[in-house]
């Protein structure tokens, strides 16, 4: 129950961060930064995969609600969750050890959690950025904006999951 | 059949994404992409009211430029009725007065730095407000109303894939299309400029008037640049918006009492 609890209050927290925050900070009109994925990122390793497809779902159909884009965030979204469980076995590069039970930082390592964000971030604006714009015409636009907004989301990802578990061990 | 229960079996997360994905990118494609955020419309109401208490807090960092820029608008309006009612009194300028109703209106959400961006004001049909009315800032256009609830609406701005509009060179009376191609949100561009044209840097364009959406004489940009092609077909213009985007707070939105009228005409003219 207080996992439940802990994985609600992040999703509530990262989804106002996003909206009030992020949505609003512009760096170049290239930058779009986005940390709702990491949501999805930490959540546990046990789960079902029918279930994190149905929560990434929710969470990019939440996120689209607020920024009248019906169907973009899902559907990048949706597609976080299905690959993530090939990617957490990409980045272990081995089966995973039995008391691995999050995919967090204190549990797994800095560099396995910097492959591993690092690569559904791209997963993730990848879809975002091709279906914002869908057209052939705009592609460089679209490749500029993944290009530059992955370091700018992994950097902010980074911090937040750094200073939430320096901040746990006090 | 028993073949079939465990093809599902085997395969039932690929299906459920395959299917979540399908849903998902019908609620993006299928509906209509001008009319998009309208069939959306629940989100004005429910993300309407946390926009409006981030607003609430963020408005007070910005009274001080408001309240100029509120100031120099009024200045603006008196000059402009003291002008018109000393020296001009004919018909139709009063004519245009009874037709364009303005609504002052708040902005509560806005980007730029989109694709596609949206404004979501804080008034809505309760207001009088309705689905493809003009917004415009004190300083020009600013965009389409696609959406409304009760209390809130929401509009595309010029910054949007399907935000076209009629524009008017202010010296020679010349039409012309106005739209964003991504990237900076100062500049638009116009593209299929006939090269008899005569385009220089600085001319004035104004909407035309030929939508209903926005009374006609309405500053839209000046030019910028201006690019000649080099197989000397048609030229491009790139343009700077008068409306600063960034800085969008208050907004009028036009109300055209004889758009039904007009609407209704046009439908005539199609049956016939």
């Amino acid at each position: 129950m207080s996992d439940f609890f802990r994985h609600s209050l992040r999703f509530i927290v990262l989804i106002f961060i996003q909206i009030m925050v992020l949505n609003h900070i512009r760096v170049g009109s290239y930058v779009n930064p986005f940390i709702y994925p990491l949501f999805l990122m930490l959540l546990p390793f046990r789960m079902t995969q029918w279930l994190l497809l149905f929560i990434g779902f929710g969470t990019g159909f939440t996120v689209d609600l607020f920024m009248s884009t019906p169907g973009l965030h899902t559907s990048a979204s949706v597609l976080l969750a299905f690959v993530r469980p090939y990617i957490v076995r990409l980045a272990s590069g081995a089966p995973l050890p039995e008391s691995a039970s999050e995919p967090t930082v204190t549990e797994m390592g800095n560099r396995w959690f910097f492959s591993y964000s690092i690569i559904l971030i791209f997963v993730h604006h990848l879809a975002l950025f091709l279906l914002e714009s869908f057209d052939p015409a705009h592609l460089n636009d679209s490749i500029y904006r993944i290009l530059l907004s992955v370091p700018a989301s992994e950097t902010l990802i980074l911090l937040l999951v750094f200073f939430f578990q320096a901040s746990r061990k006090r | 059949m028993i073949n079939l229960i465990r093809f599902i079996q085997k395969h039932h997360v690929l299906l459920l994404f395959l299917l979540l994905e399908f849903v998902a990118l019908s609620m993006l494609f299928c509906s209509n992409a001008y009319h998009r955020s309208a069939g959306f419309n629940i989100n004005s109401n429910v993300s309407g009211v946390f926009y409006r208490i981030q607003k609430s807090v963020t408005d007070y960092f910005y009274l001080q430029q408001t309240n100029e820029m509120l100031a120099l608008e009024n200045a603006r309006l008196r000059k402009q009725l003291t002008y018109q009612s000393g020296i001009i009194s004919t018909d139709t300028l009063q004519h245009i007065d009874t037709i364009f109703h303005f609504i002052p209106a708040r902005v509560i959400s806005n980007n730029v730095h989109f694709r596609n961006n949206y404004i979501i004001l804080n008034k809505g049909y309760s207001a009088g407000i309705q689905k493809d009315m003009g917004i415009i800032s004190p300083k020009g256009v600013a965009g389409i109303i696609t959406g409304v609830s009760k209390n809130y609406a929401i509009g595309m701005s010029l910054l949007h894939k399907f935000a076209t509009i009629s524009v008017r060179f202010k010296n020679n009376g010349h039409l012309a299309n106005l739209s964003w191609q991504g990237g900076d949100f100062r500049f638009g561009q116009i593209d299929h400029i006939p090269t008899h044209l005569v385009v220089n840097k600085g001319d004035t364009l104004i909407t035309s008037g030929n939508s209903h959406l926005f009374p006609e004489g309405i500053l839209v940009g000046t030019v910028e640049s201006y690019l000649t092609s080099a197989d000397g077909a048609l030229n491009k213009a790139v343009i700077r918006f008068a409306t600063d985007f960034n800085a969008l707070r208050q907004v009028y939105i036009v109300d055209n009492k004889h758009k039904s009228e007009l609407d209704l005409l046009l439908m005539i003219r199609i049956d016939e």
